[in-house]
């Protein structure tokens, strides 16, 4: 058992990755301990959100292996694969505009089939996102960039999972809804949910995550503890220094 | 007898027939943005299937409904199953052309099992009518309405409150992000396709008690009606669909009270194309939803086309010179004829849908307008043949550009609608304008072939003569296809945005395409006219344009050499095989099926 406890909740080994004839992920390895938060940082076109979706079988790697809890998900379909208990937030946000906050939210519980106990999720949802409250009966697409982003985190958070995967959490918000998604996912993963995050923005990312990578055109260039990364001077130039410039 | 009320009542009713035919198309068209051309062929088999249940096993009316209500499902998820979802990563034409041959299919199989003479679908329902107002009402009304409103009330109760009914609107809405909700999509499709079957079955089973008659021909107009009534409420809203049914049956009733019966379908055409035009969208779409199908590049598949020696397309054409003077049997000759007339058709269409990428459903249309003009130029007018039939391919370069010229704005399946609903009005003036077209009657004694004087009677004289003119036009296609014109052209097909950032003007290049297309079809057309001596309304009909479309398909769209020898397969094999004339157009729509599943590309690949 203490085995099972050290090996990693989800796991990419040598993944490699094909657009036609383009190839995304060279020999790709990325692993999220158990209630740890990891992020991916890389420019555009590195990669990234390729990675979230061969994670949740939106697209199929040519080679490698992608495990989560010790099992495979190569072969599984997208549904299969959220219901082993990964949650997303996709890149954007991507509600379902016309309908309301709440059925969004519910949405996330499609998987689920205990619906007392899912309402109690929904009340839970509304303590930790309060803002939520008001809103319930309105429809989700006229909602402010940053309160959409509150509904793609409760609407995850419904399913129970026991991994959230984000596709860039940050990006288009105001410097305020920034902070507030960044103390969420903080929230969420004391809650004992661990995180993948795809990042842009480096130095937010690395305050809350335990380890990062760097993808380069598919490579991974550089990984470790967040700590240690933070003071790397190839990420400080990279990164660090482009988008506090940006 | 009839007064305003009874009109309206009509109205509605028929609305209501429409509507359930037009919610499993939104429905439909909501989760998988496909328009489902096989809606109508569904609703044909409802009524056939309550012709067996009522006439045949004698079941009580409830027992009918439901029958007819489950066979048409299980039909739908038939379709789904093994129709389109082995389509589902292929180029977004693949699905629209699948509905489009599965229609065909399952009509022919309808006609074969039952003959294509119409049946009397009892009324089960006691043919009484209750005084409301100044006019009447049936109990059958009431049983229309009845089934429309408890459907709406069903549908809205499954799409608000049960987990596959919101799966259905997240789909809709967003698939992807369905998916990582856990919703199967294929589920999702199912489902959706088994209600829309189901709907659209009891329309066809209520409309067959309505007017007690059921025949093959209810097929394509339920599926124009109910995509009318879809377009006009906007594409996907099923609320929508209600209300553009109920205007579509309204407009249609009050069109028949003031004109008369013969132009319901027009006023229903005319309201899709006046609606296509000003609001593509449908009447009820806000500002906030995209333009309708931002496909670039998607929508026709790139391939590899064949390369054809100069030397083997020379040697072909040169064989076939000659063929006339080998002993070979009128029969040949004959054959072959229809085939250099199709292929002039497919030159035209493989230009316009395959090179432009419009793909134009109602491309019979400029056949009909080609001929009638030849015609009437040389039974009038007295215009020598040769003449009047180059007058033919003008008009309907002129005419038929000038008609599509409003739907240039639309893209991808939009532009199958409106081409479809332009082919079907320029049908229904032919039938209405009696004046010049002669009706219903049709133009007989059209002079034969003739050229400088000669006469052109012998078959061989006709063969030399279609195989000549349908060589220069493929050798000016060719020469088009390979010039700047060609290039410009392609580029608009594959992204309409990036050609027009380029400025490119497209409604300049659309209507080039549609002119040297028009010509070439309109000519195919004033040739037919000739050599039939006979043409009314309906010798030019959808099944021909359909057919156009599978050569071109065959043969690789874009493809000149492709259209000709798509032409001469689709038109000889089946003389070869003597398959009889009822199974033909089964056999070109498996035919396209199988071409669609298996090689989207066509046999020489699209240019």
């Amino acid at each position: 058992m203490t085995n099972s406890s050290m090996e990693p909740l989800l796991a990419l080994s040598d993944v490699n990755t094909f657009y036609g004839q383009a190839q995304v992920h060279f020999d790709l390895s990325i692993s999220v301990p158990r209630g740890h938060i990891v992020c991916l940082l890389g420019g555009n076109a590195s990669g990234k959100s390729t990675t979230m979706k061969i994670i949740l079988g939106l697209v199929k790697p040519r080679s490698g292996d992608v495990t989560f809890d010790g099992a495979s998900l190569i072969g599984l379909t997208t549904p299969q694969i959220v219901r082993r208990g990964i949650a997303s937030v996709p890149e954007a946000r991507r509600l379902f505009a016309d309908m309301s906050v709440r059925e969004n939210i519910l949405m996330g519980a499609f998987v689920r089939n205990d619906r007392d106990v899912v309402a109690q999720d929904l009340d839970r949802m509304l303590t930790l996102f309060p803002k939520l409250g008001q809103r319930l009966s309105q429809r989700a697409g006229s909602l402010s960039g940053g309160e959409q982003q509150m509904v793609a985190m409760a609407r995850a958070l419904m399913s129970r999972p026991r991994m959230i995967v984000m596709d860039e959490p940050t990006m288009g918000l105001s410097p305020l809804y920034v902070d507030r998604v960044l103390e969420l996912i903080r929230t969420i993963n004391q809650d004992g949910v661990s995180v993948f995050m795809v990042e842009q923005n480096a130095s937010l990312a690395l305050e809350i995550a335990h380890e990062a990578y760097v993808l380069q055109t598919g490579k991974i260039v550089l990984s470790g503890p967040a700590r240690t990364l933070k003071d790397d001077a190839r990420i400080r130039d990279a990164y660090l220094g482009g988008s506090e410039a940006a | 007898m009839a007064s305003w009320l009874d009109y309206t009542i009509n109205g509605l009713i028929v609305g209501n027939v429409y509507a359930l035919v037009a919610v499993g198309l939104a429905l439909i068209f909501g989760v998988s943005r496909l328009i489902n051309f096989a809606q109508g062929s569904i609703y044909l088999v409802g009524a056939y299937i309550g012709w067996v249940a009522v006439v045949q096993l004698h079941t009580p009316l409830p027992l009918t409904i439901i029958v007819v209500a489950v066979a048409a499902a299980i039909v739908g998820l038939i379709i789904e199953r093994f129709g389109l979802r082995p389509l589902q990563n292929s180029v977004r034409i693949a699905p629209l052309l699948a509905t489009i041959g599965i229609s065909f299919v399952l009509d022919q199989l309808v006609m074969l099992t039952f003959s294509p003479n119409p049946r009397a679908l009892p009324s089960q329902l006691p043919d009484v009518r209750f005084q409301v107002g100044n006019g009447t009402i049936g109990p059958l009304d009431l049983l229309i309405a009845g089934v429309g409103i408890t459907s709406a009330l069903l549908l809205f109760v499954f799409l608000r409150y049960t987990k596959l009914g919101w799966a259905v609107r997240a789909t809709a809405q967003d698939r992807d992000a369905a998916m990582q909700m856990g919703v199967d999509v294929n589920r999702v499709n199912q489902a959706v396709f088994g209600i829309a079957a189901a709907l659209g079955g009891v329309s066809g089973m209520l409309v067959g008690m309505y007017y007690n008659q059921i025949d093959t021909a209810m097929s394509l107009q339920a599926t124009l009606k109910g995509v009318v009534a879809e377009v006009v409420g906007g594409a996907g809203n099923v609320p929508g669909a209600v209300v553009g049914s109920l205007l579509l049956g309204l407009v249609e009733s009050y069109g028949v009270a003031v004109f008369g019966t013969s132009y319901r379908n027009l006023f229903a055409f005319l309201l899709l194309v006046v609606v296509l035009v000003l609001r593509p969208n449908g009447l009820f779409a806000s500002a906030r939803q995209a333009p309708p199908e931002p496909l670039t590049g998607t929508f026709i598949a790139p391939s590899r086309p064949v390369r054809i020696p100069r030397w083997a397309s020379v040697l072909a054409v040169g064989g076939f010179a000659i063929l006339p003077l080998l002993p070979v049997s009128f029969y040949v000759l004959q054959t072959l004829i229809n085939a250099w007339l199709l292929g002039m058709l497919a030159l035209s269409l493989t230009l316009v849908a395959g090179t432009v990428g419009q793909v134009s459903l109602g491309h019979a249309a400029l056949l009909a307008i080609g001929a009638y003009t030849a015609a009437l130029l040389s039974l009038t007018f007295s215009v020598p043949v040769g003449l009047a039939i180059i007058g033919g391919g003008l008009m309907s370069a002129a005419l038929g550009t000038l008609l599509i010229s409003p739907s240039f704005r639309l893209r991808g399946h939009y532009v199958s609608i409106a081409t479809l609903a332009i082919g079907e009005i320029v049908s229904l003036v032919i039938l209405n304008w009696e004046s010049v077209t002669r009706g219903p009657i049709g133009i007989s004694g059209i002079p034969p072939l003739s050229l400088f004087g000669y006469d052109l009677i012998s078959p061989s004289s006709v063969y030399w003569f279609s195989l000549a003119v349908m060589v220069v036009l493929a050798l000016l296609q060719g020469r088009l296809l390979t010039s700047h014109l060609g290039r410009s052209f392609r580029a608009i097909r594959d992204d309409d945005i990036a050609a027009r950032a380029y400025g490119l003007s497209l409604n300049r290049y659309k209507s080039l395409a549609f002119i040297f297309g028009g010509f070439a079809a309109g000519v195919s057309g004033g040739i037919a006219a000739h050599l039939y001596s006979y043409i009314n309304h309906e010798t030019f009909n959808t099944q021909q344009s359909i057919l156009a479309l599978t050569v071109v398909i065959l043969g690789g769209l874009g493809n000149v050499v492709g259209a000709v020898l798509g032409s001469v397969a689709l038109v000889g094999l089946p003389e070869v095989f003597r398959i009889a004339a009822e199974y033909r157009i089964l056999i070109y729509g498996i035919v396209l099926l199988l071409l669609v599943r298996f090689r989207p590309q066509g046999l020489l690949g699209t240019i």
